[in-house]
Order: structure tokens, then sequence, then C-alpha cells
């Protein structure tokens, strides 16, 4: 539960973000949410992964399919050398994906820091 | 270790964030890049875009209604002229501000600043040649009339009220793939950019080849191999007439025999130039000889072929006028259009406006130069050119009373090579004038009379200027600001130490060649020659003699014209030179020579209809067979030589070879034995015949294939690029489509009471990759196709053409 509501979290304040900050706003917005929501940092990562993966995986598709691909082809071949709009969009997925799986897995680390301090205060 | 854990992951994260925002590593900053809410995604239009919508600007003194259609053509109402600019402005930088900005960056030897130092000769070229300077100086000329100023002010200011509107997301695709911002618009901008025109029409020149193969052959050889004219020239006012052309007497400097048209030093110049086909064709037609009884007016401008295109179609209408046509993102108004009473077109002129003088400076620090028996003062101007990754570059160039000294001893063209002369550059383009002002004057042309009082404004670029009105007149003038020259004055370098052998004075503007509605019924340019040598200035540049004469026999022979048949026209096939040559090689090839392969090569040869069509291999071999002979006639003589040299032109050699058989070329100086015309016609055929087979084993040997056009991105990204068009055509064909060049906007406009007007370019309006509008005209425009063009009427606002409203107010 804590893992679905960690992924819609990220997605939407990664969202919210974005359209204020740059991009990479979307690494600080999958770390908050980690840093609250107590998870272990490796389902951490995969929930800022697959939020991330799915948000701009979603974004690219929507926004690629309402243009008929017409750039996703051009840049597909200008970046990957590939005259293919599927590969750029599952590229955009991946490269959200590992950013916010990161994000999420320091958010994650930092508050288990934060929460055996915690703990070792409390045992003085 | 839990602090270790997040140490480490906090690390991987930063690293992947700067791996991801930054070209450090990876070539592109593909997070920044690929990000849906700001990257390149926000630059996928929707294909069904909505573009409606009501801004609001304090600039603007009244209501400006846009109407856009649905080829995304802009139909702006406004209440006052201004206004319309202003529109303008925002409506070029809102479709094009990219190459808007490019290309003034190029006009202005500011390329390395984006790319780095691989464009560092580009823009030393510029500078050197006093692009900024020039610029400066015009328009410093034009914003001393409050009109221009005042349409460039409001342009600009559209211009910038757009640039202010930009987000991170809503940037134009190329700056975030170059990551770099665009600047403010500016004035200077718009006149760098008619200065690039200028560069491109008025720039092109063979003064140090032409110094080089005088320092070689005799004169009379010489002027055997470069003739001033050609046989088959019909120029533009009919060979015959007599001009009263008086007003300057110029004086042959006493010392010239010796000095100049004998002198035998060469020079180790190579010239960055501009293509030589940059040219174009225009024909008006008069009533009598068309089925309606009203003018037609023609243009296509033969330009480089880019997307975005140079052209933005528009239409503008304030009370005080209301036209339509081709605007020049960067600058105000139509350029080539039609309004409510006229049509007006362009084609280069082709004069020679820029010359070389050789300085004598006292020492290497070029602080004096010698000039009419005293060491003068230099002026420097230092150039400052910023380098991508690098430290600036700073230029610094002297100029003399002639002009920028372009070439010394730190820089003589692109590529590296030993040169210790100094030459300066004297150009037209340096000094002021206010072409804008042709501009703003045509769109509201009424009549000849307003037309030939625009055109005087014009300069530099010299262009042959088309007019036709409904009220029945057609004219043309050869029309410039051009120096009167004495006999071959500035083919060559010329000695710069006195003013013996500078400009004499321009030619009175009453005496460039023109014609108004001529008996005949019809007046044209080609780029070639304006005039016969009963002209008493000497007209210098090169002249493409052959679209010329096939235009006028057409004209001549055809009645009852159409709209269609002057599409059919100007996209006409017919490869008029071929006519010419074509017996050349047929008759002097030794068939027996000819194995089974090419003899079957000859017959597709004879059997041509001489129509450089798109599937016809016919064009193939004849065009590789010329290319071919040309290099077999010259190749040998010129590269013994050692000398960068320029080819003579196909018209001279063939216009040679027809008269001597024995043309003294002929004779292959690498071999012992002595060629004739037979063996280099056969040679060169069965090199072109090996040409054709190679091309054929990769589908490639019908014409349009093997010539292979394309029209690229201005940054040469092949994806955003449209290749492998299936287009005939070619060099000395009205359908003057090359590689990468050729008719950039097609245009007709038949003036009858209610204007019917064609028009095509190869391109789209918004300048954007991801639009479905950014090469929508390119198919078209290969297939000989024209779209209406509509002279929308404000009450029309309800027409289902019309796919967005963008409403102004201040």
């Amino acid at each position: 539960m804590k893992f679905i509501l960690s992924i819609l979290l990220i997605a939407l304040a990664s969202f919210a973000a974005c359209l204020y900050f740059p991009w990479w706003s979307i690494v600080i917005a999958a770390f908050l949410v980690t840093a609250i929501i107590p998870m272990k940092s490796w389902v951490a990562f995969i929930a800022g992964f697959i939020s991330l993966f799915l948000l701009w995986g979603a974004l690219a598709y929507w926004i690629s399919d309402s243009n008929n691909n017409i750039l996703a082809h051009r840049i597909s071949l200008l970046i990957l050398k590939k005259d293919n709009p599927m590969l750029l969009i599952f590229a955009t997925a991946l490269i959200g994906a590992l950013a916010g799986g990161f994000g999420a897995m320091t958010g994650s680390l930092l508050r288990s820091i934060m929460y055996s301090k915690k703990r070792s205060l409390r045992t003085i | 270790m839990r602090i270790a854990g997040f140490t480490i992951s906090l690390f991987i994260t930063i690293g992947l964030v700067v791996l991801l925002n930054t070209n450090l590593i990876l070539p592109a900053p593909l997070g920044k890049l690929l990000s849906p809410q700001q990257g390149l995604w926000q630059n996928a239009e929707p294909i069904d875009q909505d573009y409606t919508a009501k801004l609001s600007f304090l600039q603007l003194r009244g209501k400006v209604t846009v109407y856009l259609d649905d080829r995304l053509v802009p139909h702006v109402f406004a209440e006052n002229d201004n206004d319309a600019y202003f529109i303008q402005g925002y409506l070029h930088a809102k479709f094009r501000l990219w190459q808007m900005e490019f290309q003034t960056h190029a006009a202005a030897g500011r390329i390395s600043e984006l790319i780095g130092p691989k464009a560092l000769d580009f823009d030393r070229d510029k500078r050197r040649l006093g692009m900024v300077y020039a610029a400066e100086r015009s328009l410093a000329e034009a914003e001393k009339d409050t009109a221009t100023k005042a349409a460039c002010d409001s342009y600009t200011s559209g211009v910038n009220a757009y640039i202010e509107s930009l987000t991170e997301s809503s940037l134009p695709i190329e700056y975030k793939l170059l990551g770099y911002y665009p600047e403010k618009w500016t004035n200077l901008k718009t006149a760098l950019f008619l200065k690039y025109m200028s560069l491109d029409l008025a720039g092109a020149e063979d003064d140090f080849e032409m110094t080089n193969s005088r320092s070689v052959f005799s004169r009379a050889e010489f002027d055997k191999i470069y003739p001033i004219i050609m046989d088959s020239l019909s120029p533009i006012v009919p060979k015959g007439t007599v001009f009263d052309t008086t007003a300057i007497k110029m004086k042959i400097p006493s010392d010239a025999d010796s000095l100049y048209y004998g002198k035998k030093d060469s020079v180790a110049i190579i010239e960055r130039k501009p293509d030589k086909d940059n040219g174009s064709n225009n024909w008006a037609v008069s009533g009598k000889k068309t089925q309606s009884g009203a003018p037609i007016l023609c243009n296509d401008p033969h330009l480089g072929l880019n997307l975005p295109s140079l052209w933005f179609e528009m239409q503008i209408s304030t009370p005080s006028y209301n036209a339509y046509g081709a605007s020049f993102p960067g600058a105000p108004a139509i350029v080539i259009g039609f309004n409510d009473s006229c049509a007006w077109g362009f084609t280069n002129a082709m004069r020679d406006v820029r010359d070389y003088y050789e300085i004598k400076f006292k020492d290497a620090t070029r602080k004096e130069y010698w000039f009419t028996n005293e060491w003068k003062k230099t002026n420097f101007r230092i150039e400052k050119i910023l380098v991508k990754g690098k430290p600036d570059y700073m230029d610094t160039v002297a100029y003399t009373v002639f002009g920028p000294v372009m070439y010394d001893t730190s820089y003589c063209g692109p590529g590296k090579r030993a040169n210790n002369k100094y030459y300066s550059v004297r150009w037209k383009a340096h000094d002021p004038s206010n072409e804008m002002k042709m501009f703003l004057l045509l769109n509201k042309a009424k009549n000849y009379n307003d037309y030939y009082e625009a055109i005087k404004n014009l300069h530099t670029p010299g262009q042959n200027c088309l007019f036709a009105s409904k009220s029945g007149d057609i004219a043309i003038w050869d029309q410039g600001e051009f120096p009167a020259k004495w006999y071959r004055q500035g083919d060559y370098v010329m000695p710069g130490t006195d003013s013996s052998y500078m400009w004499q004075g321009m030619i009175p503007q009453q005496e460039n060649p023109h014609m108004i509605n001529p008996d005949r019924g019809y007046v044209f340019s080609a780029n070639q020659m304006p005039t016969d040598t009963s002209y008493s200035y000497y007209l210098g540049g090169s002249y493409p003699p052959y679209r010329a004469y096939y235009i006028n026999r057409r004209l001549n022979e055809m009645s009852n014209i159409t709209t269609q048949d002057m599409k059919d026209m100007q996209t006409d096939n017919y490869n008029v030179f071929a006519e010419f040559a074509r017996p050349v090689i047929l008759n002097h090839i030794n068939e027996g020579e000819l194995s089974a392969d090419e003899s079957k090569c000859l017959d597709i040869l004879r059997q041509w209809n001489l129509r450089n069509d798109p599937r016809s291999v016919g064009p193939t071999i004849f065009v590789e067979t010329w290319d071919s002979l040309q290099s077999v006639i010259w190749k040998d003589e010129f590269d013994k030589i050692g000398l960068h040299l320029q080819w003579p032109t196909s018209s001279s050699l063939l216009e040679n070879i027809l008269k001597d058989s024995s043309f003294l070329f002929l004779d292959d100086v690498s071999t012992p034995q002595k060629e004739t015309l037979n063996d280099d016609v056969t040679k060169a055929f069965k090199k072109a015949c090996i040409v054709l087979k190679n091309a054929e084993k990769d589908q490639k040997g019908e014409w349009a294939a093997f010539k292979d056009t394309r029209v690229k991105h201005l940054a040469k990204l092949e994806p955003f690029s449209r290749m492998h068009l299936p287009i005939g055509g070619g060099i000395n064909v009205i359908n003057a489509t090359k590689e990468e060049h050729g008719p950039s906007w097609r245009m007709i406009v038949s003036l009858t009471a209610e204007t019917e007007a064609w028009g095509v370019y190869p391109g789209g309006q918004s300048g954007n990759p991801g639009s479905p509008f950014y090469d929508t005209f390119v198919d078209s425009w290969a297939q000989a196709k024209y779209y209406p063009l509509w002279m929308m009427k404000e009450s029309e606002n309800n027409d289902k053409r019309i796919k967005g409203v963008l409403s102004f107010n201040n």
C-alpha cells in the first residue's frame, strides 16, 4: 500500500515540480516522498523508478501521439540514429526512471539514518 | 554503515543529474532534452493545434487581427502600418525565431560562438569583409528616414515581444539542442540580414582567379576563354537598343597596359564564395499576350534551399495598403508579392560590385599605407570573435580609403597558405543605402510611378526589378547603384597606391538598363547580361545566358497565355543548353571506339527529348558527359599551371569549340600525341558511361536520383532535412533545381480585376521540426504543384480555410 501510495505521490510531486522548476526537480520530489514514507531503500528505488518511468513514459507517449510522432521520428533519428519513436519514448521513460529511482533511494536512506538516530537517542 | 550507504546513493544521484544535465560525458544533456515537460517533447505540436489566442501589447496603438489559414499563412489586418510591422515581427519570431537569429549570427560572423573553433574561418571571413561595418552604415542611413525607422522599430519590438514571452519549454528546438538562448532583436540585426542577402547576391567575383589567369595566358588567349559577351545572349534590353549613357566619362589609367592588363604576378588568395548559381527567373507578359487581357507576372528566385525556408508567406492589410507575398523572417514588409494594384519580383543583376586593391603598407604594423604620394594613416577595427569552449579571438582589421583589408598575412581565405600581400576590398554593400524603403514603398505601390520611386532606393544588391499592374503596364529595371567601369575594370586585383584605379563614379539611376511596355508584349530576366556591348559602361560580373535564351524564345512564340501556361513554363525542364551542346557530342564521338554498353548509352543520349525530367536517364548521360568534357579539356592545362584558377564557363567552352574545332586547349598536354575534339568527346563520354553504370548499380541512374536534390536544415541536421526529392531540372533549365539550390519561391500573379495568384516554396510556414507545418510545401514544390494565394478580405472571416484567429490589442 505504502509502495503504491509513494509511486502516486512521487509522480504527482514530480509533475507539479516540473511546472515551475528544472527537470531534475523530479529527483527532489522522489527524495522528499521517500524521506517521509518509510520503505526499504531498494523498495524505494523501485517505487521511484516505476513512478517516473510511468510519468515520463506516459507524458512522452501522450505528447507524441497527438503529434502523430512527427518530432519523435526526427529526434530518434538524430539522437538514437534509429527512426523509432517508441524507442525514444522508452529512452525518455528510462532516463526519468533512473533519476527518480536514485532520488527515491537517497531519500529513503536519509530517512533510515534519521530514524536510527532517533532510536539511538531514545535508548540513552 | 547507514551513513556510508546514504552518501554513496547521494553521490550517484548527483552524478546522474550532472551526467544528464550537461554534455560533459554524454554528447547531449539527455535528461534536460528528454524531459517531457520542458525538453524536446514540448516542441512536438499537436497536429490539430488551435492557434487561437487573445494577446495584448502596450506597444500597439490599435487592434490587430491575424487569421491563420489552413496552410498556416497569416492574414494580418491592422489599423495602422506600424502595428502591422509589430505583428509581422511577432509572427516571424513565433514561427521562425531560431532561423532569424542564426542567419544574422552568420552574417555578423558569430557562428564560433555557437559551435566552436570549426567556424572560426567562416566568422573571420564575415568580419574581415566588414559585414557588421556595412550593416551599421546602412542602418544609420535607413534610420534617417522616419518611416523606415518607425517600421524597423515596430518590427524589432514585435520580435522582442515574442522573445520575452518565451519559457524554457517553449524555446525553439535548436536552442535546446545547441544549448543557448535567444538574445534581444535589434534593428541592426535586420540590417545584418539584408547584408547577408547582399553577400549572397552581390558578393561574388573572381578577381583573384582572373588575376592568376591573366598572369599565365596571353591577352588573346584570355579574351578567348573568358569572353565578356556570349553569342547566345538574349539580353534584358534587346540587342540593337541605343543607350543614352553619357553622364560619366571613364578614363582608363594611363599605365593600365603595364600595371593592369599586362601585369603578370599571381596571387595566393582562395576566397569563400556564395553559390555561383544564385540567380532567378522573372518575366511579365502584357495583356495583349494573355487570354484574360490582363498582365501576368512570374518570378522564381534561385537560392540555397533550406529548412526553415528563407521565405515566410503572409498577407498584410492596413488602411494604407494590402499586400501578399513572401517575406524575409528578419525584416519588415513583403519582399516578392503583389497588392491590389500591382505585382513585383526580382532576379539578381549579377554585376561585379566587389573589387580588390593591393595595398602597400609601410611596415608589418599596418599603421600607414602608401596612397597618392604619401603615407596615409590606417583605421583599425577590432573584431572580437567569441569561440565556444575557447578564449576569444581578436582580429584587427585595417581599413584604407578603399575599405577593409580583407586578406593579409594572417588571413587569405579558408585554409592556410603563405601570402605576404595585402588586399583591400571595395564593396558596394559598404556604402550607406536604405533598401528597406524599397520594400516598404513597393508594398504600397499603386502604379508604375510608385514602383519606380520605390526601386530607386535599391543600391545593393543590384536586382532586375520586375513590375506589372492592373492598369496594364509591364516594366523591368536593371536596378542598383552600379559603379561606372572602364573595360575590364575590377576583373583583376587593382593597384591601390593611388586613386587612378578607383571607381570613377556611379552610373546615374536613369541610365540603368530598363524596358517599359515594349511592343513585343513581354519583359524578362534570368541573370543574363542586361545589354549587349553597346551599353557604354563595362558590366563586369558573370552571366549565364541559356535560361534567358529559352525564356525569350518561349515568350516570343506564346500567345493567349493562361496562368496554367505560366506554371508549365516556370517548372519547365527543357535543357536548352543541351540543344546546343548535344550535337557537339553526337557529331564528334568516335563511335567505332565504343563498347556495346557505351553504344547503348549513346542511343539513349541520341533519343533523349532534351528534358531534364526526373525519371529520364538522358540528362544523367548528357550532364555527366559535359562535365567530363570540361574536365578533359581544361584540367590538364589548368592543373599544370599550379595556381588557383577558374575554369571558363560552359558557354565559353561550347562557343569556342563550335567556332574552332582545333581549339588550342583540346590537346591533352600530359600525353605526347595530339588529341582532337573527337578524342576528347569520346574520352568524356566513356567516363560518363562508367559513372552512369556505377550509379545504376545503386538505382541512381535516373536524373532525379542521380542529381539527388535535398532541402537541408540550416544547421545541417539531416533528420530535420528533406532528402532525395524526386525533382528534375538543373543548371541552364528554367526549373533551375540543383542538389541544394533552386527555385526558392515560385510565384505567378495574373493582374485581372480579381487577382489570381499562385505560389509555392520548398518549405513550410513553421520553422519547428515538430510541427506538421514544418515541410508542408516540399512535396508539392517537387511535383511542380502550386497553391492558390488567397488575398483575404476581412469580410471573409468566416471562411472555412481559417483555422485560427490571433487577436491583439494594447
